[in-house]
């Protein structure tokens, strides 16, 4: 019997050993060299990831330039999770952080004391951005003002607590890949980079499985509201009847054909890709009539 | 069940259904007033809108008057259309959140800008294609910034 115990707890202390093992957050690739980042182009790509909308102070997201003092509320099913201040302060920001631990957490998802992120932070979409677009998106980021607001702790119940068991979101949800098509042509390419590494259009406009994962068979068909109400639209061509000058139009205005004006989350998301060249909301337009027709639940 | 009956049956049913579906087609008063409302909005805003954006070719007139049914609509005391109640939360057919009536001083103050962003447009509407193209953006913005808060996302 007590042989039997003694197996018993070793088996489970194996089990443990490679489990944490498996969980363990990846450390940043020692051997990556980012080419010299240019604020002004970083700006362009901090708009068309939308860090604003999320990293903001509540209700200040058209400020200029912007304060990323965190403190906005997202409610969901696992807990109320709490943007963190991501301004250059030295302690309740970012500002003393290297630039491998920045660019780590935002396309790896990690932090630099090495725990994964809530995938409430879309580093899944993240992690296909370019060197390039890191190197200046991290120079951008350091010429923006500091702000002393601590972080707020996140507020999330057992066992989404543990932040290890992100490893099994990080599994079900699968590696960061592409899911929409590649082309035809270069445009469609850009709006999916757009659209997918650094806009995470899917976050809101892809239904997600039980446990948060997206589920990529019905990419961008439309899901219920993050926010409880309503639902997010489909924009498969199944479901989005506008031209692509029409979509391009309302990306930049955010008038439709009909000439109502675009609510909810998408205020600030066309706010920021207002600011892109007009070629990438034409891009993003040609990457949607693209995508393989899913229809609506 | 004999054939006679079995019909009878499915054409009760089929009336019953009817008659259930068109009381929820019926629309509160309401909401039916503040929708026509926003569609005149838009007919309004699409004129202008058009020539803004190219499509249609730049009319004096029709934009003044355009810009002037704009403010009109805006100027309008809309009290009545938003009555406690009427919210998504508690009936069918609208997509009024209730932060309207949770936040009713958020709610006026976009009102207002409505009604100064319309005037402004009414008042320069007239003057030539990129005085109008100039304050779209105003105008849209309000609406957008009332969209964002107190309406339902679809």
């Amino acid at each position: 019997m007590r042989r039997v115990l003694a197996g018993l707890v070793a088996g489970v202390a194996v089990l443990a050993a490679g489990g944490f093992a498996l969980t363990a957050p990846p450390a940043p690739d020692p051997a990556l060299v980012l080419p010299q980042g240019d604020a002004a182009a970083g700006a362009l790509v901090f708009a068309a990831a939308g860090c604003a909308a999320c990293h903001s102070a509540p209700g200040s997201d058209a400020a200029e330039p912007p304060v990323l003092a965190g403190g906005t509320a997202f409610a969901t099913a696992f807990g109320t999770f709490y943007a963190p201040n991501i301004s250059t302060h030295p302690d309740a920001g970012i500002g003393g952080w290297t630039g491998a631990e920045v660019l780590h957490a935002i396309r790896a998802g990690v932090s630099p004391g090495r725990s994964y992120y809530y995938p409430v932070f879309p580093s899944h979409a993240y992690a296909l951005m370019t060197d390039g677009d890191a190197a200046d998106l991290l120079a951008y980021l350091r010429t923006l003002p500091a702000d002393a607001t601590p972080s707020r702790p996140h507020d999330v119940s057992f066992p989404f607590s543990i932040r290890r068991s992100l490893a099994v979101w990080r599994w079900l949800n699968g590696p960061p890949r592409w899911t929409g098509p590649d082309g035809p042509g270069p445009e469609v390419l850009r709006g999916r980079y757009l659209a997918e590494a650094l806009g995470h259009c899917a976050e809101c406009h892809t239904p997600r499985g039980a446990l948060g994962h997206l589920d990529r068979d019905r990419w961008m068909a439309g899901a219920p509201a993050p926010s409880g109400d309503g639902r997010v639209p489909n924009l498969t061509p199944a479901a989005l009847a506008w031209s692509q000058e029409e979509v391009t139009r309302y990306l930049e205005s955010g008038f439709t054909p009909e000439f109502d004006v675009a609510g909810g989350e998408m205020v600030a998301v066309i706010a920021n890709l207002a600011k892109l060249p007009e070629a990438d909301r034409a891009a993003l337009a040609a990457y949607l009539a693209a995508l393989p027709p899913v229809k609506s639940d | 069940m004999s054939r006679p009956l079995l019909t009878a049956a499915v054409v009760t049913g089929l009336i019953a259904t009817a008659a259930i579906a068109g009381s929820h087609a019926e629309t509160n008063p309401t909401v039916k007033a503040r929708q026509s409302h926003m569609q005149l909005n838009s007919f309004n805003l699409g004129k202008l809108g058009a020539m803004a954006q190219g499509e249609a070719e730049y009319d004096a007139e029709i934009a003044a008057a355009a810009a002037a049914n704009l403010a009109a609509l805006a100027a309008l005391d809309q009290t009545a259309y938003w009555e406690p109640g009427t919210d998504a939360g508690t009936i069918e057919g609208t997509r009024a959140l209730a932060v309207i009536w949770e936040n009713p001083e958020g709610f006026a103050k976009l009102q207002a800008d409505l009604a100064a962003a319309t005037a402004a447009m009414a008042a320069v509407a007239g003057d030539g294609l990129e005085a109008v193209q100039g304050q779209m953006g105003a105008v849209g913005g309000v609406c957008g910034a009332c969209h964002r808060e107190f309406r339902v996302r679809q």
